[in-house]
């Protein structure tokens, strides 16, 4: 009896941590072709898979953990470690690649103070993602700041977008 | 709002047409903005904002439903699929005038409102102008379109996509109700098959055949599923045809499953395409409303049903097995074929996998025949392609040609040559499946067969145009980069193999590469497309495969002689004293800042290339031009 209490208890405690994905899970449905679309919702949520969270994925859709590792890990869109409140997006598909975007790169990389290998921010603010072909390759180079498309990149014009958004930031602070 | 509610025969959908082609005849000015990926970017939703203040200013009435015919000489502003000159764009497009405004920003639209919409005169600054100083006002006059015959793209750019009524008026959805009402699933796979289609998405497979061998598999449930992965990057049309008509794609696998007896349908678009993602849903949603998706379509007894998968970022799930298992939830790895998915596909079900391209094709095909549309093209290449032009090319944008149009007319004819004033070197087709084609192949014909035997392929239709500043071996590099990435690691060949590959490249590319290495390098690449599962790895070698074929100098000068003939790749950027010129006059070593210069007065100097740093000031100088890049 005490037993049973004590497991309902830590039960009702897991479900109110979480009470969001189970909502989620719950949307899509617990079946295995809905693993995609949870996890994709999870990321929008927490900007990243946390393993407790992909732990708790594999049990709601009574899949092996190892299964939904693999699946989270296979790809690219899906991250196990947190990212920035804001992604910068380099195009580095064959349309930017030929017009010289490797520029633009090394301009965000300087610009966010970003040493070799690292992608996020330490502020936990901005997230660097080289990406492939966004769809925007008539306007070669492209990046994609917060969710919004710039074409035609240059350094300069690079630049003063993440100016703006930072100037846009502060303003929404006061 | 839906904007067409339940129809229940063929003769409530003419209906619909001739209301609102009546309602649109009725006086009503169009100004579409384009609302693709690009012009959004450029700046289309100001534009539209400026255009709409403008017309509210000038009380001009403006039609808030499009099809509103109790207003005479209203006008109805919206956005519109892309037209495909993105280059110049944000593009407005006024009809019934078809001036064709490139350009365009918020400050104009104070113009375009007084003198075209109630004046009915062209604005000619905002028109577009050749070389010459020619100003074209329409869009059929353009070079850019003058030499393209649209199919495919006829109606993207020039109907609104988020209502469902524009589209029904240029006929569509009909091909559905002659399909479900006067043919049998048989006589639609016959057409299908005589047009001589085949698949958009790469192979060239075609597409009435691999019907056909769907069709005749028993089975309660089959699938039909829209390949709109796109995973070339730098090809976009599939995303331009999913924004600017997504009804098409619907009529076009609507038809596939009346044809192959499935009754559910699942596109799977790549995650970094919100808009198309969202336009879709509008369609769909749209067309469940009037009853041309869903239970009984159209009165009939046959029921469609479709759902949106989004992908999660991974080239090899363009694969179908890939991508089939991808939308099953697992990790996207291809397995060996057969089972072909004609016989075992989703969930183990028959299901027909076709490219967003293909499918758009198909409403066209059974509306006007297989006839008509073999009169587009080349014999064994029917009908048209729509190509992403990009790169070194002054017009970038989609392209729709017919099968067959040579390499030049296509990069000098629409795309107006080379931007940067140098020379044309080589266009990649195809992506990183692909290969690349030189100036020896300006007359060659883009079709399935003439470009498989000279080592490429159509692909997609991505073509990324080259100038002579771009070294080959560093394109193979970028390639084989992508492809090593995208590698699901599934064979040991195409995971190990293009390691390997891509390790071998970025020695040469680096100065470090030996003769030995373009040997082994060739050596992989031919196992590793002889040995690999999937067309991802049998594929990946092509673009070193055909730099090889065509450029072997470039890799022999990056090993050989130490430089990169391009002058693109780091490594060589270094400074060198040409013997025969210099004068031994010791000034480059006096200025030196690092003392890397010495040699004998009179005699010619040398540069340690150890101890340089690569400031060029050497370079500036010299006065006997005796120093090079
Ligand atoms: C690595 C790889 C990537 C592919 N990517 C795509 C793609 O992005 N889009 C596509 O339509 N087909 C792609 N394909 C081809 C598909 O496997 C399949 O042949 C095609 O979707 C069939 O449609 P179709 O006959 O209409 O062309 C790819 C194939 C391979 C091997
Ligand atoms: S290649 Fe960069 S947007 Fe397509």
């Amino acid at each position: 009896m005490a037993q049973a209490t004590a497991a309902s208890e830590k039960e009702s405690r897991a479900s109110r941590r979480f009470e969001k994905i189970q909502a989620i899970v719950e949307q899509y449905g617990a079946a295995e072709s809905a693993l995609i679309p949870i996890l994709q919702k999870v990321q929008e949520e927490y900007r990243y898979l946390p393993e407790e969270i992909l732990t708790f994925v594999a049990t709601a859709l009574n899949l092996p953990p190892a299964t939904v590792y693999g699946v989270a890990t296979f790809y690219a869109q899906f991250s196990l470690e947190p990212k920035g409140k804001y992604i910068v997006r380099v195009c580095d598909g064959t349309a930017c690649h030929v017009r010289k975007n490797q520029t633009l790169i090394s301009t965000v990389k300087e610009w966010l103070g970003l040493k070799e290998g690292q992608s996020t921010t330490e502020d936990m603010r901005y997230t660097l993602e080289i990406v492939s072909c966004i769809g925007a390759c008539a306007l070669a180079p492209a990046v994609v700041i917060n969710g919004k498309v710039h074409g035609q990149m240059t350094p300069e014009k690079v630049t003063k977008a993440l100016e703006e958004l930072e100037a846009a930031e502060k303003a929404e602070d006061k | 709002m839906t904007p067409v509610t339940k129809l229940s025969s063929p003769q409530e959908l003419a209906e619909v047409k001739q209301k609102t082609l009546s309602a649109l005849e009725t006086g009503c000015t169009r100004v579409l903005v384009c609302g693709g990926t690009g012009c959004m970017a450029n700046g289309a939703p100001a534009v539209m904002e400026a255009l709409q203040k403008a017309l509210d200013e000038r009380n001009v009435p403006v039609r808030v439903d499009l099809v509103d015919d109790s207003k005479e000489g209203t006008v109805r502003l919206g956005y519109s699929g892309c037209p495909g000159f993105c280059q110049v764009g944000p593009i407005v497009r006024i009809l019934p005038s078809d001036y064709f405004y490139i350009k365009v920003t918020p400050e104009d639209a104070a113009e375009i409102v007084e003198k075209t919409v109630q004046k009915g005169e062209v604005v000619d600054r905002l028109l577009f102008t050749d070389n010459d100083g020619k100003t074209y006002a329409k869009r059929n006059e353009l070079p850019f379109y003058r030499d393209q015959v649209n199919v495919v793209l006829a109606d993207s750019g020039i109907i609104e996509p988020g209502d469902i009524r524009d589209y029904i008026a240029k006929d569509g959805y009909k091909a559905i109700a002659e399909a479900l009402f006067g043919m049998t699933s048989e006589a639609v796979i016959a057409e299908v098959t005589q047009s001589g289609l085949r698949g958009r998405g790469g192979g060239g497979f075609p597409t009435g055949v691999k019907w056909g061998f769907t069709q005749r598999v028993q089975s309660p449930k089959k699938y039909v599923v829209c390949n709109a992965d796109e995973g070339d990057p730098g090809a976009f049309m599939d995303e331009s045809i999913m924004e600017g008509n997504p009804h098409a794609l619907l009529e076009g696998m609507v038809i596939a499953g009346y044809a192959i007896g499935a009754d559910e349908g699942y596109i799977y678009v790549r995650a970094e395409y919100p808009l198309a993602i969202t336009r879709l849903r509008t369609a769909i949603a749209q067309a469940e409303a009037a009853n041309l998706l869903g239970d009984n379509i159209l009165g009939s007894p046959f029921s469609f049903h479709i759902h949106i998968k989004e992908g999660a970022g991974a080239f090899v799930c363009g694969e179908e097995t890939a991508l089939i298992s991808s939308i099953e939830g697992k990790r996207g790895m291809p397995r060996p074929k057969p089972p072909f998915p004609a016989n075992s596909g989703l969930w183990g079900k028959p299901t027909v996998v076709n490219n967003v391209e293909t499918f758009a094709n198909v409403p066209k095909i059974i509306l006007n025949g297989a006839e008509w549309f073999r009169s587009f093209g080349v014999e064994k290449s029917t009908g048209t392609k729509v190509f992403a032009l990009t790169g070194a090319v002054v017009n970038t944008g989609l392209i729709e040609v017919p099968m067959g149009t040579t390499l030049g007319d296509v990069v000098f004819k629409i795309g107006g040559g080379i931007r940067t004033g140098k020379g044309f070197k080589a266009v990649q087709i195809g992506g990183p499946s692909g290969g690349c084609l030189t100036t020896e192949h300006i007359d060659l014909p883009l079709d399935y067969d003439s470009l498989k035997a000279a080592g490429a392929m159509v692909g997609s239709g991505g073509l990324v145009v080259m100038d002579e500043d771009t070294c080959m071996v560093e394109v193979a590099r970028y390639f084989m980069q992508f492809t090593q990435k995208e590698s699901c690691g599934k064979c040991v060949l195409c995971r190990e193999g293009t390691k390997q590959m891509l390790a071998l490249l970025e020695k040469i590319v680096g100065g470090e590469g030996t003769l030995e290495d373009i040997e082994l390098l060739e050596e992989l690449a031919v196992a590793v497309r002889d040995g690999s599962l999937c067309g991802l790895g049998k594929t990946a070698p092509n673009p070193v495969l055909s730099t090889l074929k065509y450029f072997r100098d470039e890799y022999l000068a990056h090993v050989v002689d130490k430089k990169c003939p391009a002058g693109e790749c780091k490594a060589f950027k270094g400074y060198r004293i040409i013997e025969e010129k210099c004068k031994g006059c010791s000034l480059c070593a006096r200025k030196c800042p690092v003392g890397a210069i010495s040699g004998e007065p009179k005699q010619p100097y040398t540069i340690d290339q150890e101890t340089c740093i690569k400031c060029g000031v050497c370079f500036d100088v010299c006065r006997f031009g005796a120093v090079e890049k």
